[in-house]
C-alpha cells in the first residue's frame, strides 16, 4: 500500500471511536434511567458517525476494493489499533462514566489539534466531530462531578472506577511508528505534547468532584500496536457477528 | 441503592426563532441542569429545537376537569369573542 502510514494513522484514530461507540451502544436498553440510556446511545451514534467518515477515507487510501464496512467489521483482534481504555467493560455506571471521561478529555484536545492537520480530509473530519465531542466531555464531566460529589456510596464507586482505569491513561500519549511519520509530515498530532494539559485538566475536575487523583505511576500499554486486554475479543464477537455469520449481508 | 425516582420535569421546546415554546413531554431528572441535558438528548436529538425550557412538574397548577362546565362552557355561545369577523392579512403568519 502506497500510503500505509496514513492508513494506519487513520485506523488508530477511528478504532478508538468504533470500540468506545460499541461499548456505549451496549447500554441501549440497559442504561440506569431512560434518560441516561438515550444519552449514552446518542453518544454511541455520534461516535459511529465519526467512524464512518474515517473509514470511508481509509478505504479510499487502501484502494484495494475494501469498503468502510469491511474495514470496520472484518479485521482480526490484533489488527484493531484502539487504546486499551476504549475497550474496558461497562462494569457499572461509574466505570462507563470514568472511561468516557478519561477518553473525552483526550479526544477533545486531540481533535482540536487535528483540525490544524495539513491533510484537508482529516482536518475537515476533526472540525465536524469536535462539537459532538465537546458535548460528550460535558456529559461525562458532569456525571463525574455528580457521582463524585454525591453520596458516600457514589463517591466510593466513582473513585474505584477512576483508580482502576487510571492505568490505561498513559497509553493515550504513546506514539506508534505511523504516528511519528505523520507528525513529521504535518498530518498527525503530536500526542506527547497533549499529556501535561490532559493530566492537569483531569486533576482539576477530579478535585472539583471531591475525588483523589490516583498516584500510580505504572501504566498498561499495547492497544495501539494490537495487543489488547481480554475484553476486546468478546466485544468484537458481538460487533462482527452478523457479518461473520451472513457474509456481505446488507440492511 | 435508592429506588426513589428523580422528580418529574415538563419540557418545552421552541422549534424555530419567532415561534413560542411548545410542551413536548416530560422526563425525570435530579435537578434543572440535568433536566436540560436530558431534554437535549430525549427531545431535540433530531434537530427539533433552538431553545429549551424545563419546569418541575410540581410547580404547574392545573385546572380540575370536574370544573370544566363552569370554566369553559359559558364561552361556547359567545361566537363574537372569536376574531372570525375580520379579514387577516397574509403577512400575519402565526395567529
Amino acid at each position: 500500500m502506497k500510503n500505509e502510514n496514513l492508513y494506519n494513522y487513520i485506523l488508530g484514530i477511528a478504532d478508538n471511536s468504533l470500540i468506545l461507540g460499541q461499548r456505549m451502544g451496549e447500554l441501549c436498553g440497559h442504561g440506569p434511567t431512560l434518560e441516561t440510556d438515550i444519552a449514552c446511545t446518542n453518544i454511541s451514534l455520534d461516535l459511529f458517525g465519526q467512524v464512518r467518515s474515517y473509514f470511508q477515507y481509509a478505504a479510499k487510501i487502501a484502494g484495494d476494493g475494501r469498503t468502510e464496512d469491511d474495514i470496520a467489521m472484518l479485521r482480526k483482534e490484533r489488527e484493531y489499533k484502539n487504546v486499551l481504555l476504549a475497550e474496558q467493560p461497562n462494569t457499572n455506571f461509574a466505570y462507563t462514566i470514568a472511561r468516557h471521561f478519561l477518553f473525552d478529555v483526550y479526544h477533545f484536545s486531540f481533535l482540536n489539534e487535528l483540525q490544524k492537520s495539513s491533510d484537508l480530509t482529516l482536518s475537515a473530519i476533526a472540525n465536524k466531530c469536535i462539537k459532538e465531542v465537546s458535548y460528550h466531555e460535558r456529559f461525562s464531566s458532569d456525571w463525574v462531578k455528580r457521582l463524585g460529589d454525591g453520596t458516600e456510596e457514589s463517591n466510593q464507586k466513582m473513585q474505584e472506577a477512576i483508580n482502576d482505569l487510571w492505568t490505561y491513561t498513559d497509553e493515550l500519549f504513546h506514539q506508534t511508528e505511523a504516528d511519528k511519520v505523520m507528525v513529521e509530515d504535518g498530518v498527525g498530532v503530536d500526542v506527547t505534547k497533549l499529556k501535561d494539559n490532559y493530566y492537569k485538566s483531569v486533576g482539576e475536575l477530579l478535585n472539583k468532584a471531591r475525588l483523589n487523583t490516583p498516584e500510580s505511576k505504572w501504566f498498561q500499554k499495547g492497544g495501539k500496536i494490537g495487543i489488547h486486554t481480554e475484553h476486546l475479543g468478546y466485544l468484537l464477537a458481538d460487533l462482527q457477528y452478523m457479518q461473520r455469520t451472513y457474509p456481505n449481508m446488507e440492511w | 441503592m435508592s429506588t426513589k425516582n428523580w422528580p418529574l420535569w415538563e419540557i418545552f421546546v421552541r422549534s424555530k426563532n419567532g415561534l413560542e415554546h411548545r410542551h413536548c413531554g416530560s422526563l425525570h431528572a435530579s435537578d434543572a441542569e440535568m433536566a436540560l441535558e436530558n431534554a437535549r438528548d430525549v427531545y431535540t436529538r433530531r434537530n427539533e429545537g433552538v431553545s429549551i425550557w424545563v419546569v418541575e412538574s410540581k410547580h404547574i397548577t392545573a385546572s380540575n376537569p370536574e370544573n370544566n362546565g363552569e370554566l369553559f362552557e359559558p364561552a361556547q355561545d359567545k361566537v363574537y369573542r372569536h376574531p372570525t369577523f375580520y379579514d387577516l392579512p397574509d403577512e400575519v403568519k402565526h395567529m
